[in-house]
Order: C-alpha cells, then structure tokens, then sequence
C-alpha cells in the first residue's frame, strides 16, 4: 500500500520534469480525472459495503457475508454492476431535459470538489490558494441537481423530498461555512493544503471545539444522513427526490451521496484533525483513517438516532447552530487580536 | 405575500407506501407540509371473513380467526373460543385457562415488539426493529414448541386448548423472561431518553379523553388518553383476576402517552406470564365436548383486552353446526376512524408517527 | 367468563325497568338467551333513546362498542340492528336491538357516538342498511362499484359479474 502511494507521490512530482509544459498540463489534467474517479468510484464501493457491515453488527446481523467469500466484500461490485444493468426506465410525464440532466449535475460538481483534496502532502490535483470556498462553492450546486431531480420527476413525493433539500441546504451551508471560519482565522489561509501544514503541531480540534462540532452537526445535515435525513425519509416520503430514477441514473445519485459524504468527511479531517499528519504510516493512509472516522461516525449515528422533524431540524438550525457558530467566531475573533 | 397564489396538493399515500402498515390507502391534502384534510380508504384485505364464518362450522372458522389480527393470532382464538363457549356454557379446566393466558400474553408481547420495532422505523430509527425482533423470534418459538406454527397458531379450542403445554415450552418461557426485562431497559435506553424521540412524539397526535370514549378506542388509545380501562380488569374473563399486574395510564393522550403506555405493558405482560408459569396447575388441558358442536339458539357478545385494544365477537347461533352470523368489533378499525381527528394541523412527518401510534393491522381493520 | 350476567344481575333490571318507565309505547325487554341486559326499541324512538341513555347520570352509556347489522330473510322487519353499549363510568352493559325495515333509514347516531361513523358505514356497506344523517354514507370495505351487500343471505356467492370496475 505504502510503497504503491510513494510511487505516486514521486510520480506527480517527476511529471513536469518528464513532459513538455503544455503537454505537461493535459497529461496532468488526464491523470487527475483518472485518479479521481477511479478513487471515488472504489472508496464507495468499500463504504457502502463498509457500512452495511457496520450498521450489521449494531443491528445485531451480520450484514452482507457471502459474495466473494470473505466477509461479502465483492457484495457492492455485484449491486453495482447490477444497477448498470438495468432497463433505462423514464416515466411518462417526467420533465424530459431536467430529469436526465439533474444526476449528471448532482455527481459532477461533487466529482469535481475532490480536485483540490489534499490527500498527502504531494498527493492533490490542484492547491488552489482558495480551497476551501472552492469546495462550498461548487458543492452548493449539487443542491440544484437535487432539485431538478425532485421537481423535474412529476412526483409529489419527489417534490415534497427537493423541497427539503433546498430548505435543509441551504440553511445548514450558514453555520457550516460560520464554523470554519474559526479555522481560516487560526490558520491565516484559504488552501487546504495550508491548512494542513498549520496544524503540524496541534490540531484545531483542540482550538476550535465548538466550531468542530458545528461543522460535523451541520455537514451530517449537508449530507442529508440521519438524524438529518430529511429529504429522502424513507418512512414518509418514500425515498425523496430520486423515487423515480432507477438503474443507472440512480447509481449517480448514490454515488454521489456517498462521496459527499467523504468529502464532508476529508474536509473535517483537514480543518480540524490535522489532514495527513500522523506518525509511522505514510500520510495518505492517515488521511484515509481520519476520514473514515467520520464515515464511522455518521453510521454509528444512523444506528442511533430518529430522524428530526423539518421545521425541528430549520429551527435547530437557526436558533442553536447559527448563533453558537457567531459566538464561536467572536471569540475566536478576540482571543486572536489579544495574542 | 398576500399576491402569493398557493394551492393545496392531494397526496395518495398508499396503499403501497412504507407507513401505511399493509395496504391503507390515505387520500391528504396537504398545504405546503401541513396536513389539511385526510380520509381513509380501506378494503384493499377485504376477505370477508365475516360471510366465511356462515359458511363454516364453529371449530372451522377457528384458523380463519388467526388471519385477522396475524401479529397476536392468540388473543383472537380466545377470543371467539370464549364467544361460542358463552353461547356452549361448558366449563373450562383450570390449567387450560393458565395456558390462555399465558399464550394471549405471549402474543401481546409479541405484537407489542412488531409495534415498538415499526413505530421507530417510522421515525427513523432503524435499530429498535431488529432488537424487537430478536426477542419476538424466542416469543415465536416458544410458541412453535406449543402447537407447531409461528403465526397462524389455530390454538385455543372449545373448551380448553389443543395441546398441552410441555416442560420444554415452560423451559422455553422461563428462559425467556429471564432477559426480556433487561432488554426493554435497553429500548428504553434508545428511545424513552432519546431528546430527538421524545421531541418527534410529544405534543402531538391529541386524542382527549372525550373524543377517545366518543369514538370508542380501546386498549392502549384509550388508556393513553388517561381513561383506566382495561378488560381484563374492568370485565375480567378467564384467571386474569387472580393476576397481579397494573393498568397503566397517560395524561394527556398524545402520541408518547401511548408509546409509553404500550412500554410499561409490556413489563406487566411478562408479569403475568411469570406469575402464570408458576401457578400453572396439573390436570386437563381440554373440556370433554360432543363432536358435533350445536350451540344452543342465542347470541353472545363477548369481548377480550387484545393487544390492540377492545376485541369483541358477536356470534348468533340459530341451533346448526355454523354460526348464523358473526361480527368482528375490531379494534384497530375503531381505533383508526380517530385518525382524522388527531392529524388536525399537523405535518406530514407528524401523520406517519400517530399513524404509527394507532398500531393497526390491516389484516383486522378490513377482515 | 360470565361477562357480567352474574354481577350486573342487580344492574339489569333497574337499566331495563328505566327504559321501558321512560320509554313505556316503544321499548320491550329482548326475551331470546343473550349474555348482556338487552332492550328492544322501535326505530322511531331510536335517537331519543340514545340520547337518554347518554345523557342520563345513572346510565352514562358513553361507549359504542360495537354496531352489528343482522340479515334475519324471513322475519319482518328483515334487519336487525344491534347496538353494544358500555359505560366506563358504571362499567355495566347494554345491548340495544332495533328492526330495520329493506326500506326504512335508520337515523345514524353518529351526532350521539362519534364511533357510530365507521360502524355505520359497514352495515350501509356489507348489509345495505341505509341510515339518514349520516355524515358521510359511502362503501367502507367493498370497492364502491361493487353491486350488492355480502351479508345480505340471499346474496349470491358467485364469482364472476360482482366487480364492475373497468
């Protein structure tokens, strides 16, 4: 494992010497996107089944045991290549363009947030000096693609689940983006990769609790995972949004949920658990951990909790979230002009 | 705002919809997230059981009593065995009415699990599903050591039971009732003190106590309203009243109430069965009866606390081996017709939860 | 078991010998075996018997239990209607029986016990009893093209031609 991602590391950083500049930049855009999806495509594979098996064993099942022998690892291969399968079903009466387009928005933007993750030091397919309100920017986007699906599907189910979404959205984007603005100002930069490199000695969890909480409260709500999973509440709205996509289309939305859910993971092992920093193991295996911490987190939740009610969840919001995350900031505001 | 043109929105939920429980149809209408107006469309597991009775003798129609309420099968056996032993005026062996109460207990506990496990999911808390089913399967294979089946038992008989109860089926219990406390402590631990559970279920889904006698609802509805009505005190049948157990209440009759209600219930459920294993006296299990069962020309009314509530049956015998006519009263039918009164301004995330507190069947409601 | 015919024995007759001083022209004691205090009302009268038997302190009959409707074929009147009364306050029983005419309406008590609703609606459904005033009379379990009332005993138990829909 090591050996293969120190290999990697070397290579990103030889490419330029080995390829001429324009060449250099196509070369380098090519195996970014490769990369990337390759990544994405893999880790949700092994988090969809890591949290069948989890959520199992809370249960008190077992969760998926026999594809592929050991312990049903192959179990997600088979589902996915089952949903590739499947008929292209699009219902009479849907809204033809925004129907088919809607998966496509919702899984490209969350594709395109994980260019600028900082896996370890070296491994990143553009540090940009702005990051981070790269990442926020981009991701807010999805919640269109969401939208267009619930509205475009002709469903009432659809519409009531796309409605949440934009509520639930955009109103948790306030404490989150508040939360990490604590970091911005401890850290004195934008980049990620900056941010990182700050918390050689201490993480900001210790200097920023509040805001660490803010930021998992808010982004679990970003993610629409419970107790915050609203928008497609099974027990109610049958499931949201996507309750017409099947086979293929549905995969996109699927995969993008999940790999929202670890760039909402790897943002908060950035911000405030020290990024790839950590002894012994190399750093993109440190990051790889961090970031599944916070996968475990969000199952072990699911196992918990009930799910909240919408006007709970938009007066949590508004009420505790955001004033806590004002507070947080003025704090951290006056404690930082003092030192 | 006042330009605003808003429109209301009927919504069918069901009868293929997760919180529906089976095959309920609602028809809503909803403004935005609240709930309007809603009716109640039933009939989709209309077997007629009632016309199948005319067609049966009395020892048929015993099976078909097992399809109506499928989650406690028990409480409707007895249920109609006592309606037609009122009409036969047999007198029932003392051991054979410790086993019905024992077995009517066991499936009071189970369907009280199946409602807890459900009525979480509705919330959407998975978890508690699947624990409530780990401690149902030992209720059901206690049951399966007692007469062979798992739900559709076909096990009180006219004048007793249909077997006896066998050391490993008391084994079987005892075992069982060793954990169960705990175990509701750990549901308890998930859910009673859960401040997202208890936010989602107070305060809502008001049944006051007026409307809940108007309407006749029973069994937990009635209690978690504040009315101390249980038919097992309030018009004992078989050797309940030498059963030491309480009736709990609620205050206000919200959907906690009932939660809560149903919660402390079960603990008093595993009471009885302890107190009925240990009294369990030797003898028959079964009345000497003639094979061809003519009860004499009459009717009877007679009614049971099953788990759902109120479970009447009104059996008419004209003197012939079937029954002229049998009415069914049961209760998750009365119990769902107050629906609409407890859904009155409340969000569609609120409907799923009474829905879920009403605890139906459909197998019952549509019979 | 005995429902209450032991300990309501003292009950019974007071509920009954009330009943029929207040209601002298119209109601009669049920003389068939039965295991509750039973009272036959004519139809007429039904509503006002109801509400007396509410509304009165000593009766306080505040529960419905259960609504059945009977399908006699030979007798005349055809239907019997019966009412299963409770009273939570007393805890004693009643059982009130009416006969139903194949064309009279029975006035729906549902103004009296909101529970008659549902109750109301199966025996207009299953029997064909129709009730005047009832809130909102429609099929309850059968489909509403269906033709016929299952309960009735003439109804034909044929499979074909009862479902009209499509």
């Amino acid at each position: 494992m090591s050996v293969s991602v120190e290999f990697l590391e070397l290579l990103w950083i030889l490419l330029p010497e080995l390829l001429p500049s324009p060449l250099y930049a196509l070369a380098r855009l090519g195996v970014a996107f490769v990369a990337v999806m390759a990544f994405i495509v893999v880790m949700v594979l092994f988090a969809v089944w890591f949290e069948r098996k989890v959520i199992g064993h809370i249960q008190v099942r077992i969760g998926p045991l026999h594809t592929g022998r050991w312990h049903g690892w192959a179990q997600t291969i088979a589902d996915a290549i089952k949903l590739f399968l499947k008929e292209d079903i699009i219902p009479k009466g849907v809204d033809r363009p925004v129907y088919v387009l809607a998966p496509l928005v919702v899984f490209v933007t969350t594709v395109v947030v994980y260019v600028v993750i900082p896996f370890s030091r070296n491994l990143v397919a553009r540090d940009i000096n702005m990051g981070i309100l790269f990442v926020f920017a981009v991701s807010s986007i999805a919640t269109l693609g969401i939208f267009m699906g619930g509205w475009g599907s002709n469903n009432k189910y659809s519409l009531l689940g796309a409605m949440r979404v934009a509520a639930q959205i955009v109103s948790y984007e306030v404490p989150l983006l508040l939360s990490v603005l604590g970091v911005f100002m401890l850290a004195q930069t934008l980049s990620l990769n900056g941010i990182v490199e700050a918390q050689k000695g201490l993480w900001y969890v210790f200097l920023q609790p509040v805001g660490f909480v803010i930021y998992v409260i808010a982004g679990i709500a970003e993610v629409n995972r419970l107790p915050f999973d609203i928008p497609e509440a099974e027990s109610e709205l049958v499931a949201g949004f996507h309750t017409e996509y099947s086979g293929l289309r549905f995969a996109f939305f699927f995969l993008a949920e999940y790999a929202n859910m670890f760039v909402m993971s790897a943002l908060a092992t950035v911000l405030f658990l020290g990024g790839w920093h950590g002894p012994f193991l190399p750093g993109f295996v440190w990051f790889i951990l961090k970031a599944f911490f916070f996968m475990f987190l969000m199952v072990w939740l699911r196992g918990t909790y009930p799910r909240l009610r919408v006007d709970q969840m938009m007066s949590f919001c508004w009420k505790v979230l955001l004033p806590l995350a004002f507070l947080n900031l003025l704090v951290t505001g006056l404690v930082m002009s003092f030192i | 705002m006042a330009g605003l043109r808003t429109e209301s929105l009927f919504l069918n939920m069901g009868p293929q919809h997760p919180s529906t429980h089976g095959v309920l149809r609602l028809g809503l209408t909803i403004e935005g997230e609240r709930v309007v107006d809603l009716f109640a469309d039933l009939g989709f597991l209309h077997r007629g059981i009632e016309k199948l009775a005319e067609s049966r003798t009395y020892l048929q129609f015993i099976p078909l009593t097992d399809r109506l309420d499928y989650l406690a099968a028990m409480s409707n056996n007895l249920a109609f065995v006592l309606a037609v032993e009122e009409l036969l005026e047999v007198e029932v062996p003392r051991r054979a009415e410790y086993i019905r109460v024992m077995v009517a207990e066991l499936s009071r506990l189970a369907s009280h699990l199946v409602w807890l496990g459900a009525f979480a999911n509705d919330l959407g808390a998975t978890t508690p599903l699947l624990y409530c089913f780990r401690e149902r399967e030992d209720i059901l294979d206690a049951l399966e050591l007692l007469c062979g089946a798992r739900m559709t038992f076909n096990y009180v008989r006219f004048g007793g039971v249909a077997r006896d109860a066998t050391p490993a089926f008391v084994e079987k219990c005892r075992k069982f009732l060793e954990t169960f406390d705990k175990r509701v402590d750990e549901y308890e631990e998930l859910l009673t003190g859960n401040a997202i559970f208890l936010s989602r279920t107070k305060g809502i889904g008001f049944l006051s106590a007026e409307d809940a006698r108007s309407f006749a609802a029973s069994g937990p509805m009635l209690r978690g309203s504040g009315i101390q009505w249980d038919l097992r005190k309030d018009a004992p049948y078989s050797v309940y009243p030498e059963m030491d157990f309480i009736i709990p209440t609620g205050t206000v009759g919200d959907v906690w109430d009932r939660y809560i209600v149903r919660v402390i219930e079960m603990r008093q459920s595993a009471r009885i069965i302890r107190q009925a294993l240990d009294g369990l006296p030797e003898g028959e299990f079964k009345a000497k009866l003639p094979r061809v069962l003519k009860p004499a020309q009459g009717e009877a009314y007679v009614r049971v606390e099953a788990p759902k509530g109120e479970l009447g049956f009104y059996v008419v015998s004209d003197g012939t081996t079937n029954p002229f006519r049998v009415k069914i009263r049961a209760p998750s039918f009365i119990n769902l017709a107050t629906l609409r009164v407890m859904c009155k301004e409340a969000l569609v995330a609120d409907l799923v939860a009474i829905l879920g507190s009403i605890d139906i069947v459909l197998g019952e409601v549509d019979r | 078991m005995g429902d209450s015919s032991e300990e309501n024995a003292a009950g019974r007759s007071t509920i009954i010998d009330l009943l029929i001083k207040t209601f002298p022209d119209s109601a009669s004691v049920v003389q068939e075996r039965i295991n509750w205090p039973a009272v036959r009302v004519k139809l007429a009268v039904l509503p006002e018997v109801a509400r007396f038997l509410r509304e009165s302190p000593d009766l306080a009959f505040d529960y419905l239990t259960c609504v059945s409707g009977i399908d006699l074929k030979d007798r005349s009147p055809r239907f019997d209607l019966v009412y299963h009364l409770v009273s939570l306050q007393h805890k004693h029983v009643l059982v009130l029986k009416v006969g139903v005419g194949e064309d009279e309406e029975v006035p729906s008590l549902v103004s009296v016990w909101k529970g008659a609703d549902w109750h109301e609606r199966e025996a207009y459904d299953l029997l064909g009893i129709s009730f005047s005033g009832h809130p909102d009379l429609r099929r309850i379990l059968l489909p509403d093209e269906w033709k016929g009332h299952p309960l009735r005993k003439d109804y034909v138990l044929a499979e074909e031609d009862k479902f009209a829909g499509d």
